[in-house]
């Protein structure tokens, strides 16, 4: 039975469908539950909003071409300058909306707040208990990523791998310049800067291979501050991790220090070891020997009030 | 640039700073070539009024005159020179974009490219945006509350050529060293000394501190000004809805620009004398910068879209004829946008990693402001109804306005949800939202006002063809330049990139590149419009000084109006005083005449502000000798001004009874 209602369904839908076809609209595609829940997030608030932006648009194409003055049918009122009855539809339509939409924002900011852990891998599957998230601590660079895998005691440079439907804890710090983590078939972006941590929680639900870069303007070597993030299955990613171990040297203090001159477009490096407490030291901004670190400062400083969410 | 300076003798450097022939970039075709076109027009503009003796008469009736009027088109005129320069940038960066893939690098280089981005960003916003809109208060207020100047005539001179000043440090950074690479809003720790030495992030430093006196200035002068010089009978809710725009506006550049020269004034400590609040050590943090600037950068938005819906509310009731529908709703609406314009700045930052409830609140306080600025839409839509709508070239505007303005309201409240900015935040969907808002809103605003209020400043109206021109282009080439933006930030493209490695992606960009020629085709009809205009100005002339049957005072006077603005202060009994002096077969006093009481013209304000511009220079390229001398003058300056008693005069009764008798005379 083809409704108007259905057949208006269908219509939008393959509208819809039609414009993201064909091309890689990867926000509105993505392959990481926490980016789906944004693409869905981003769609129901337009829908919302067009409730009312629609006929506002309509309306003006309308009246316009209605009183246009060389229509002599329609009516005339130089005078009529209020309505109470329509000033308050002209403030409560909107207000509706936006007590719908804010309610939205409410519930979905806390729920996909990046600071919080997951508690689904993808819709109607939860996080089975017992797992623990895979941790990668992410430190933005001048011009580059370096990534530390503290539970495989690996590093990596511009490249980045993580077991599908496994969640993944991102602790993201900066050694200079601000920028900003974001791999968008993964889950929305976060400012990395340096002397303080940022989080995210995030799974990739489809293994491949997708595109990673910083999305906030760091200076002349932003342009190729991309990486590739692999999405692997279990198996691949130990291969991967095997493969790291056996390919890559050791990060030393030294090596970091080489490392972490500016440079523009740098391979993909591999670390088989890393240094114990690197990604705390350049958190700290205490890698140099002799180097007092921000947290043992602060303490010193303020009591205990150095390590606040958010901060 | 350090290794050219160490090279030169201590003496070079004392008298020089930092300023070396390597500061001057003979070596780039793209710069040097711009150099030469502007150096030969500008001799060209040099050698032209030399010709026609016209430096005195500008020197005289412009540039020293403290009348209100004279000054806001000297405002519009640097709004027109700028939105070149913008736009310069703008199809450069187009263009570049649409080459820049894959083993094609493009015409710019990076380091340029970044220049370019930054500078179109600062450039349209401080130096284009901000004068048209200050420019068209200028005008129009004092005109709309009956008054005859403003509060403050010398202060206001002042203020423009700061503004002016500010502007010409900025194209100076075109020739001489560089500009900022930094992106419009300057972040550190990108632009502290230590990631930035040059002279670029100094330029912008100075550049927007001169001009921000400018701006500070004049928004104290116009709150003043509309709260104590209104004509009696004029109660604040009898103002004009344009009037009470630029009073909200004003109280928000009062309140907001001071922050603006506060973070300034700390970064530049940060790289004048090592002071680390912004650094990522000694306890400095960046992020401090990040909500200072937005605190300000948010109400400026606001301060540049207000006067804008004034302009509109003006439009729409005049051009159907009708009062504005719902004016006291129109009036909170305004009142409420301008307080909430100071709880959303965060709304910028989602992504720096408030907490949820944090970014929650900022996200919901955004759309509110959606709810005041949505009945102000209802608003217009209402006035339009039961009305007899004349399809000038200003209601052209404000249609276009509607249309895409809403489109641009719902993709601002979009990336207000913060996990949905979360994926769109940086990214040139984010470019799409705010250049709609600000070509749908601010820029097509000003040409509407600019087509509304030409003949009341020159005294005929502008050809209506190249007008519509103008629209069209505009219109559509936005919808083609930044519609693909909307689509390239979901597929996920960042902004600010000098190159791409996706060929996907190019075609977008090319299509992009197209709508900004169109766009500039929009420009170029605006600009033949004003020569078309003034070649035909006889056949477009309007002796009644009311050409469209306005309905507020300023169309009561004569186009252009007399420097004395009004003989006699009118007297309002309610608002659309114009309209309901019409009704009441108002007719012009033609005796009783008194002398009038009026400010001197003064150079004052030129001179102080070229000192000013100077000191920014010598800050710039470090040159403390001079920095110091032109301080100690600038000071010194304005002391001496306060001893000039001689600044007033009256215009005698027979002047003001020969001017009027001749209106008269044309009125009959």
């Amino acid at each position: 039975m083809a409704t108007p209602r259905t057949l208006c369904k269908t219509l939008l839908a393959s509208v819809l469908a039609l414009s993201l076809a064909g091309c890689n609209w990867v926000v509105m595609s993505p392959s990481g539950d926490v980016a789906s829940q944004q693409a869905d997030l981003i769609l129901w608030s337009t829908y919302l909003m067009l409730i009312i932006i629609v006929p506002v648009i309509v309306l003006t194409l309308l009246l316009a071409w209605r009183y246009r003055s060389s229509n002599k049918d329609a009516t005339y009122k130089p005078d009529w300058d209020h309505s109470t009855k329509l000033e308050l539809v002209i403030w409560a339509a909107p207000l509706a909306i936006i007590i719908a939409l804010g309610a939205l924002t409410w519930v979905s900011t806390h729920k996909l707040d990046p600071y919080r852990p997951l508690d689904r891998i993808e819709k109607g599957v939860p996080v089975p208990e017992g797992t623990e998230p895979l941790v990668v601590e992410v430190v933005a660079m001048d011009w580059k990523w370096l990534f530390f895998y503290p539970e495989q005691g690996i590093a990596t440079v511009n490249e980045l791998a993580a077991p599908v439907d496994r969640p993944i804890k991102f602790k993201i710090t900066a050694t200079t310049m601000m920028n900003s983590f974001y791999v968008p078939a993964l889950a929305g972006m976060i400012y990395a800067m340096g002397g303080m941590e940022t989080q995210l929680h995030a799974v990739i639900n489809e293994p491949g291979s997708y595109e990673g870069f910083s999305a906030n303007y760091s200076g002349e070597g932003f342009n190729k501050m991309r990486f590739e993030f692999l999405g692997e299955s279990e198996s691949d990613f130990e291969q991967w991790v095997a493969q790291v171990k056996a390919q890559g040297n050791p990060l030393s203090r030294d090596a970091y220090k080489a490392l972490e001159k500016p440079s523009i477009d740098d391979p993909v490096r591999y670390y088989s070891e890393v240094m114990p407490g690197l990604y705390d030291a350049i958190l700290n901004r205490c890698v140099d020997p002799g180097q007092v670190c921000m947290k043992d400062l602060m303490k010193s400083h303020h009591g205990h009030h150095g390590e606040e969410h958010g901060e | 640039m350090s290794s050219a300076v160490q090279t030169y003798s201590d003496t070079t450097s004392a008298v020089f700073g930092r300023l070396t022939w390597d500061s001057f970039p003979l070596h780039d075709p793209i710069i040097l070539g711009t150099f030469v076109m502007v150096a030969v027009g500008g001799i060209a503009l040099v050698v032209a009024l030399t010709k026609y003796r016209v430096w005195g008469y500008l020197w005289k009736e412009w540039f020293t005159s403290i009348d209100h009027k004279r000054i806001g088109v000297m405002y519009m005129i640097l709004g027109i020179i700028m939105l070149l320069r913008g736009f310069a940038d703008a199809i450069m960066m187009r263009l570049h974009q649409a080459m820049a893939f894959g083993d094609a690098t493009g015409y710019l280089p990076p380091h340029h490219y970044d220049q370019i981005f930054t500078a179109h960003g600062v450039i349209m916003i401080f130096f284009v945006a901000m004068p048209f809109v200050v420019g068209l208060m200028n005008y129009i207020v004092p005109l709309q509350i009956g008054a005859r100047d403003v509060a403050f005539p010398f202060l206001n001179n002042f203020s423009f050529w700061m503004t002016a000043s500010g502007a010409v440090l900025i194209m100076l950074s075109l020739f001489v060293g560089e500009f900022a690479k930094s992106g419009w809003l300057a972040y550190p720790p990108l632009t502290g000394i230590l990631q930035s030495p040059g002279v670029g992030v100094d330029y912008y430093i100075w550049s927007l501190q001169i001009a921000g006196v400018g701006t500070l200035l004049s928004g104290v002068n116009f709150v003043v000004t509309i709260v104590k010089m209104r004509a009696p009978g004029m109660t604040l809710m009898k103002m004009p809805v344009f009037t009470w725009t630029a009073l909200c506006t004003n109280i928000l550049i009062v309140a907001a620009f001071p922050i603006l020269t506060a973070v300034l004034a700390l970064l530049s400590l940060d790289r004048y004398m090592d002071f680390n609040f912004f650094t990522n050590d000694l306890g400095g943090n960046a992020m401090m910068y990040v909500n200072l600037i937005w605190i300000w950068g948010h109400p400026e938005v606001y301060i540049l879209i207000l006067p804008i819906f004034g302009v509109f509310s003006e439009i729409v009731s005049t051009y159907s004829g009708k009062r504005l529908f719902g004016y006291s709703s129109m009036v909170y609406a305004t009142v409420v946008i301008t307080v909430l314009s100071y709880l959303v700045w965060l709304h910028h930052f989602f992504t720096m990693g408030s907490g949820a409830t944090v970014n929650s609140f900022f996200g919901i306080t955004t759309m509110i402001i959606s709810i005041p600025t949505g009945a102000k839409i209802f608003n217009w839509l209402f006035t339009m109804y039961r009305g007899r709508i004349q399809f000038d070239v200003p209601m052209l505007w404000t249609i276009g306005f509607m249309v895409t303005f809403v489109i641009g309201g719902m993709t601002g409240v979009l990336l207000a949800v913060p996990p949905a900015d979360f994926v769109l935040h940086n990214s040139l969907f984010l470019i799409a939202h705010f250049h709609n808002v600000i070509i749908g809103g601010v820029v097509f605003g000003v040409f509407a006002a600019i087509t509304y209020w030409y003949p009341k400043v020159t005294g005929y109206k502008l050809d209506p063809f190249w007008g519509k021109c103008s629209f069209w282009f505009w219109l559509i080439g936005f919808y083609v330049a930044f519609m693909p933006l909307y689509a390239l930030g979901l597929m996920g493209v960042t902004r600010r990139m000098s190159h791409f490695e996706d060929m996907s992606l190019q075609i977008w960009f090319q299509v992009a590149a197209f709508g900004a020629v169109l766009i500039g085709l929009g420009i170029l009809s605006f600009l033949i419009q004003l020569y078309v205009s003034y070649k035909k100005r006889d056949s477009l002339r309007d002796e009644t000084g009311d050409p469209w049957n306005g309905r507020t005072l300023e169309w009561s006077t004569s186009s252009p109006p007399p420097q004395y603005n009004f003989a006699f202060t009118p007297q309002v009994h309610e608002n659309d005083a114009w309209w309901q002096m019409k009704q009441h077969g108002f007719k012009p006093p033609q005796e009783g005449f008194l002398p009038i009481h009026m400010p001197k013209n003064t150079a004052a304000g030129m001179v102080l502000a070229g000192l000013a511009t100077v000191f920014g220079f010598a800050m710039i390229w470090y040159v403390w000798w001079l920095a110091a001398a032109s301080f100690a003058g600038l000071i010194l300056g304005a002391i001496i001004h306060t001893f000039n008693y001689k600044r007033d005069y009256y215009i005698p009764v027979e002047d003001v009874a020969a001017v009027e008798n001749r209106r008269a005379e044309v009125l009959a």
